[in-house]
């Protein structure tokens, strides 16, 4: 394919999508032959890009939207920040590692395999160092789990205030993880020095120049949580901690540390500014919680929503979202279309895995009139997601943290959703 | 022969363990010796901290502040610093040695991070003026919010009311919007900036 042939091709490529989304939308009262099918179009007569082009792939540029974003007045820098999953345009439940959202504390650091080295000490038999290929040659497990921000939703506690799931729910992925028990590195360095494991911990650290240190319990430490080197198949991705991350199923993300270095036995938690200043969660009347480390069962609508407006008109309407819990399987989802006054129980894409997201669909009719969406997330613990007003009778609005709250979209007459709070 | 199951891994040498063994814990232990006084602290912290935390540790624009908001934890907007919330006085040493400064983390030495500590305390006013901080007098020190957390109660606070059938028909006789986010209009404009 020659220089002009490729210019021309994307131009007429640029028309036809305008003219296909005309068509979409009138194709049941197409009156005329949709010329889409009765012309024979480029790419069903020319060549389409060969299987050198691209070694390794990015989505189609049509799909260019579906990307992080973050919100600059949220915090003082972009390198101790956020940003947010597009989790309004995707479907299913495992996360592209691409657009996962990112959470560093000094930034995202590029870290060789070579230059990578993993300690345990404290109490332990055996004060250790692997290397990273030590870490391969250990027995793997696979496993699939949410990780979430505890500060995700964390804006809305007083109201209100960002127009889309993305910047409300979107502090969140879900990745299917290859890794070693952290039980099985705890066992090579040997606990006995440990003696009694009941009131033990490990602490935990990063390479990066925060650290973001965390103490886990010894009990948690001995359960679920992976030492991970791939996500969805592949290497970490730089951003998410390559090569090393923990895994800490159910946790909140913040314990979820990057670029793992080190895991220390104690005999007390450390109390690192990571579990004081930050990741405490203040009730009203001054005093805060500590080591709220379980994000409790929550859910929430992706689409309908103030990203993904309804575009159809009246008619057939998938609701579709994720609903997830730290506490294990996600049961049933609930979908009001009236603001909670009555209720619909939703089809979930398939069985809920632990600890990990499940897609819920409401196939319904919509009338036309505005709607007021709320889903309603319960795990097999019988736990029922909570309202707003009722986590605020308890905690109050400056918590911060862990707000697992039903979202509300208001969903007008002509299909444009908004972020409401309702009575 | 070592007696792990997988023979995987070799020793930490101590040296391995002291460069990057560096936390503190609340009792103290884990401190290096050292000692600095706020005079020091102030000239330290001039030079190194106050481009975002302020001269007095008041905070610049966005950057945290580290000092004042007493007894602001129950108000609307909590002030929450090191003076009025942090419950450990090992957590400011241990973060300040090893995060801080942000860009140009580990580079104080033992003295200089006791200096900054006692500096910040003075900015707090949690003592004069002509205090040294060192390893021999720092389990001393009480915080001022020590006794201001609870460990995690949502098992009986909320768990227990919460783990019940829901209202599926007829839930509230009516609902009405009490809030807009569009009202704020604080969201980034076409959807927020592409952060690729």
């Amino acid at each position: 394919m020659d220089k002009n042939t490729k210019t021309s091709r994307r131009s007429f490529l640029k028309g036809s999508v305008a003219l296909a989304g005309v068509s979409v939308a009138g194709a049941a009262s197409a009156k005329e032959a949709d010329p889409l099918i009765t012309e024979v179009q480029e790419w069903a007569s020319l060549t389409g890009a060969g299987v050198d082009e691209t070694p390794y792939g990015l989505p189609i540029s049509f799909e260019k939207d579906v990307v992080r974003r973050n919100v600059e007045w949220l915090t003082a820098s972009p390198i101790s920040s956020i940003n947010f999953t597009p989790i309004h345009a995707l479907d299913g439940t495992i996360t592209p590692q691409g657009c996962a959202f990112e959470r560093h504390h000094s930034g995202a650091i590029e870290l060789r395999k070579e230059d990578y080295r993993l300690m345990i000490n404290g109490l332990v038999d055996r004060p250790l160092v692997f290397n990273y290929s030590d870490l391969e040659r250990f027995p793997r497990e696979n496993h699939v789990y949410f990780c979430e921000c505890a500060a995700n939703t964390g804006m809305e506690w007083a109201g209100a205030q960002l127009n889309g799931a993305q910047f409300t729910h979107g502090m969140i992925h879900n990745m299917e993880y290859t890794g070693v028990p952290l039980r099985t590195l705890l066992n090579e360095a040997g606990l006995d020095a440990a003696g009694d494991l009941k009131n033990k911990w490990v602490y935990v650290e990063g390479a990066d120049a925060s650290s973001n240190g965390r103490s886990i319990p010894m009990e948690k430490a001995l359960d679920d949580v992976l030492v991970a080197f791939k996500a969805n198949g592949e290497a970490l991705r730089m951003e998410h901690g390559y090569p090393v991350r923990l895994v800490v199923p159910g946790w909140e993300g913040n314990m979820w540390v990057k670029w793992l270095r080190r895991i220390e036995v104690t005999d007390m938690a450390v109390e690192s500014r990571e579990e004081t200043s930050k990741y405490t969660d203040v009730y009203d009347d001054g005093t805060a919680r500590k080591w709220t480390w379980v994000m409790d069962a929550k859910s929430v609508i992706t689409s309908p929503s103030p990203q993904m407006p309804i575009t159809h008109g009246q008619g057939p309407l998938v609701i579709s979202g994720l609903a997830w819990s730290g506490h294990g399987k996600i049961t049933r989802v609930d979908v009001s279309k009236d603001g909670g006054i009555s209720w619909e129980t939703a089809r979930l894409g398939k069985q809920g895995d632990s600890k990990a997201l499940t897609r819920f669909y409401l196939d319904t009719n919509w009338d036309g009139k505005p709607m007021l969406l709320q889903s309603r997330a319960m795990d097999e613990t019988g736990y029922v997601q909570p309202t707003k007003n009722q986590l605020r009778e308890v905690r109050g609005e400056n918590a911060v943290y862990h707000n697992n709250c039903i979202q509300t979209w208001f969903v007008n007459e002509n299909g444009v959703a908004e972020n409401v709070e309702v009575s | 022969t070592r007696d792990g199951a997988f023979g995987l891994g070799r020793g930490a040498m101590p040296e391995e363990v002291a460069a990057w063994d560096v936390d503190v814990l609340p009792d103290g232990r884990g401190l290096p010796e050292g000692r600095g006084d706020v005079f020091t602290g102030d000239e330290v912290f001039a030079e190194k901290c106050a481009s975002c935390h302020g001269d007095f540790a008041e905070g610049v624009d966005n950057w945290p502040v580290l000092a004042g908001g007493f007894d602001t934890l129950a108000d609307k907007d909590p002030v929450k610093t090191v003076g009025s919330y942090w419950p450990y006085l090992s957590t400011v040493w241990d973060y300040v040695h090893r995060s801080m400064p942000f860009g140009e983390a580990q580079t104080l030495t033992a003295d200089e991070t006791y200096a900054i500590v006692a500096y910040i305390l003075y900015s707090n006013d949690l003592v004069d003026d002509d205090f040294e901080l060192s390893h021999e007098n720092f389990a001393e020190f009480e915080m001022y919010n020590t006794d201001g957390f609870v460990i995690d109660d949502r098992p009986e606070l909320e768990y227990s009311n919460w783990r019940t059938e829901p209202c599926m028909e007829d839930c509230k006789p009516s609902v009405e919007i009490t809030m807009r986010a569009t009202f704020l209009d604080v969201t980034p404009e076409g959807g927020g900036d592409s952060v690729m």
